[in-house]
């Protein structure tokens, strides 16, 4: 009897001091604000991997956490049988960052398709280059959808020892930034970020992380200039069944004048297709009945149109060379395979655009993701570069935390800044070079990236090197 | 002792009960010469009424001047003035210790003000300082309490149940970061104005203000009371400001537990310091105002190591600082010729 009412008892009480507090707390409903130490705005794969960092992080043990994100709350994720059309490639680094909390080990109970290698070539001669790491042993990458990897870390994220604050249906009306929103000026001046719930509610909070996705409203409120530049261009998404179950594990891209092309394996039977192409092709793909696109597809990956004489010669004449010099250098071209269908409802689109903040950090203002960085998907390396903003940020929060500094401080921060933009700005320039070196037929431009491309092919030093670095 | 500014020399104080009011008279010479002005600073606000009275007075009672100048003892000389005998015998005694503030040096700081927690400002450095100087008082202090007992600490809150003295804590820009680590901090300006600014800064922050106390003190003003009180005394960026080296590092030793730590950060007084710490860091990158450092104030590791064992100190650690001011960064390295670090433990 008593050793049953004990049980009751300690399964009623709450397990952990903070709980305890809240339980015990005299906090009346009509209370307006909040304390915070960090508020992340913006629950998306970034944002709710930044708060499940820092939850099972030990120097943030005692330290309040809130996530702000505007979807509703779904519960427990439940995999659903068909495909999502958005999807992934998470490199190594990101594989690593996300079993740091348990996430990947979710990941991989749920669906994930290793990439061992990848293949780019053009259209417009024979030129290609082919990237696998030694052995065929490690992946270069996974492709996961992009809801599983949120529903992995949502349910990492409850689990967390330090329970996260997280408020769905909750996204800020507006902050107050010290020293630079207009509203600071005439009001309390309070030293710390104000974030605004609307309805009069409202988190002071030592550290605003923006993880809101491109569109920022953190970065508007804490007015950070941005360089953009719009491609002009729309990425056709859509899931894609195979002409037959095959061991599904190399990536295809072929760059096409319009933009390139590319299919992510999923499973056996079913690649991820990212195409990226102008709007009004893409409006037209769109409207396509089903076989039709299925055909589109295919021409796109083998048709010889774009083929210019000149490019091939000097291609062919090149790599004879490279063959006597380097013999069994250069990879051999590998044969994509035939698309058959493509699942229903599963074809969207959405535009492209490049974007970069000038600078990602401001006093108690700090971002990651989308929000500092927009990519073109040619490399797949839009959502790592997120997720190593992520790492880098939570490290030096708990440097900073180990050294007593406030976590808003502007020392560490552009510590942050620096260490991520030294990183960020190489991929995003190589990306946007490339984007716009391969969205030409003009011959002379054709003639040296080919050449360029087939010399890289036969270094495999080279191969390995930027590897390392599209990985780390 | 207080210095006539006019023709520098030592004149005797005169109103010697209120400790944080100093007036600073000119010499008889000067006076006698016709040379020399009457200021006054305003010290703890009850008792500036009193002084101000005492100013008129002494301003009409020419002939009493020189006997107050004279006499010496500050009791003597305010009852020698008309009216203020009953004042007096009301007012709370402290005993005043100011021989090591100099006047100068707190009136440059107060102009700072405002650009304290600018931590892209003036201040920049100091803020930067901190990522040398809070691991070091963390990693030594832990040490010293592993050494001692095994006790359970929050992984987070290393240096709770620490007493630490902060001397010279301006805008407590390292009092907060101590404090956010658990320690329970006492930070002690001359500057009235500085402590201002400081609490002002920390109240913000429920979490760190319960542990700082922010008190406007000379350490003179503690010997008597707080003596063997802290487990640690940190000076940093102070001792290069301060008239009386010897009296100052002195009164700072007596408040340490024994068995209880000191650190000081400096400048040594060197060639290389006044070439980078003076003229390169003042003049030609203006990484400090200019001003404020004065190099015949700076004081030698040596000098500093053997007043610190003449109080029964042994020194733990003695390492050379730098700044790059291009990163923006401090540095430990081996050379102490420009900035060094002193951490000197007491006898038990």
């Amino acid at each position: 009897m008593a050793m049953s009412l004990s049980l009751l008892f300690r399964r009623c009480c709450p397990k952990n001091r903070q709980a305890l507090h809240r339980l015990f707390s005299t906090a009346s409903t009509s209370e307006s604000s909040d304390d915070a130490d960090i508020v992340i705005s913006g629950g998306g794969m970034v944002g709710a991997s930044m708060a499940c960092a820092l939850a099972y992080s030990d120097s943030f043990a005692d330290k309040r956490i809130v996530l702000l994100e505007a979807a509703p709350d779904r519960g427990d994720f439940h995999l659903p049988k068909r495909y999502s059309n958005r999807t992934c490639a998470l490199s190594p680094s990101t594989a690593g960052l996300l079993s740091s909390f348990g996430a990947w080990e979710e990941i991989e109970m749920m669906r994930s398709q290793p990439v061992r290698r990848m293949q780019v070539w053009d259209s417009c001669s024979d030129s290609m280059i082919a990237f696998s790491q030694e052995d065929m042993t490690e992946p270069l990458a996974w492709i996961v959808e992009n809801d599983v990897i949120l529903g992995a870390i949502m349910r990492r994220l409850r689990q967390a020892p330090n329970p996260v604050d997280i408020r769905f249906e909750t996204s800020a009306k507006s902050f107050v930034i010290p020293h630079v929103s207009e509203s600071w000026e005439e009001k309390s001046k309070h030293p710390w970020v104000k974030v605004e719930l609307g309805g009069e509610k409202s988190i002071y909070t030592r550290l605003l992380v923006g993880a809101d996705g491109s569109k920022s409203a953190v970065r508007a409120a804490a007015k950070l200039h941005t360089v953009k530049w719009n491609y002009e261009q729309t990425a056709v998404v859509a899931t894609l069944r195979l002409a037959e179950a095959i061991d599904n594990n190399v990536a295809w891209q072929r760059f096409l004048p319009t933009g390139p092309i590319a299919l992510l394996p999923l499973s056996e039977e079913f690649s991820s297709l990212v195409w990226t192409t102008t709007p009004e092709d893409a409006k037209h793909l769109l409207k396509l009945p089903e076989e039709s696109f299925v055909d589109a597809v295919n021409d796109a990956y083998w048709h010889e149109r774009d083929k210019n004489a000149l490019a091939d010669k000097a291609v062919d004449g090149f790599s004879q060379l490279l063959n006597n010099i380097m013999p069994g250098g250069t990879a051999m071209k590998q044969l994509p395979p035939t698309v058959t269908g493509v699942e229903e409802k599963s074809r969207a689109a959405f535009p492209l655009e490049l974007m970069h903040a000038s600078h990602y950090v401001r006093p108690r203002v700090a971002l990651i993701g989308d929000a500092a960085h927009r990519l073109h998907p040619l490399a797949g390396q839009g959502v790592n570069l997120g997720f190593g903003d992520v790492e880098c940020l939570t490290r030096i929060l708990e440097q900073a935390v180990a050294g007593g500094s406030d976590l808003g401080s502007l020392n560490h921060l552009l510590t942050y800044e620096t260490k991520r933009q030294r990183h960020n700005l190489p991929v995003v320039a190589t990306i946007d070079g490339l984007q716009r070196l391969y969205s030409t037929d003009f011959t002379p431009l054709v003639v040296a990236r080919s050449l360029g491309l087939t010399a890289v092919n036969s270094l495999t030093m080279f191969k390995n090197l930027i590897i390392q670095r599209a990985t780390a | 002792m207080f210095v006539c500014r006019t023709c520098r020399q030592t004149v005797q104080r005169v109103c010697g009960q209120h400790s944080a009011t100093y007036v600073q008279w000119p010499s008889r010479a000067c006076v006698t010469a016709g040379r020399g002005s009457f200021e006054q600073r305003r010290g703890v606000h009850n008792t500036r009424v009193q002084c101000q009275s005492l100013r008129t007075r002494l301003l009409q009672n020419k002939t009493n001047l020189d006997v107050s100048l004279t006499k010496g003892a500050g009791i003597s000389a305010s009852s020698s003035l008309q009216g203020s005998a009953e004042e007096n015998a009301q007012k709370f005694q402290r005993p005043m210790a100011q021989t090591t503030i100099d006047e100068e040096e707190v009136k440059k700081f107060s102009n700072l003000a405002e650009l304290w927690w600018d931590e892209a400002g003036e201040f920049e450095a100091l803020h930067s300082m901190n990522e040398l100087r809070v691991p070091l008082i963390r990693d030594a202090l832990v040490n010293q309490r592993q050494q001692e007992s095994e006790g359970t600490v929050r992984p987070s809150l290393p240096l709770e149940g620490f007493q630490i003295l902060d001397v010279g804590s301006g805008g407590g820009i390292l009092s907060e970061p101590l404090a956010r680590l658990g320690a329970l901090v006492v930070g002690v300006d001359a500057s009235e104005e500085n402590i201002k600014i400081a609490q002002a800064h920390v109240m913000h922050d429920p979490k760190v203000a319960r542990n700082i106390k922010y008190i406007q003190a000379t350490v003179e003003d503690l010997v008597g009371t707080e003596e063997e009180k802290f487990d640690a005394v940190v000076t940093s960026e102070v001792v290069e400001h301060v008239a009386d080296v010897p009296t100052f590092v002195t009164a700072c030793c007596q408040l340490v537990k024994p068995g209880g730590s000191i650190f000081l950060t400096t400048l040594n007084k060197t060639y290389l310091s006044y070439a980078l710490g003076v003229v390169v860091a003042e003049n030609l990158l203006r990484l400090v105002s200019p001003g404020t450092h004065d190099w015949n104030k700076f004081i030698s590791p040596q000098d500093l190591q053997y007043i610190l064992d003449q109080n029964d100190f042994s020194t733990r650690l003695l390492h050379g600082m730098m700044y790059n001011p291009l990163m923006k960064r401090w540095s430990w390295i081996k050379n102490t010729s420009v900035n060094y670090a002193i951490h000197a433990v007491k006898a038990t």
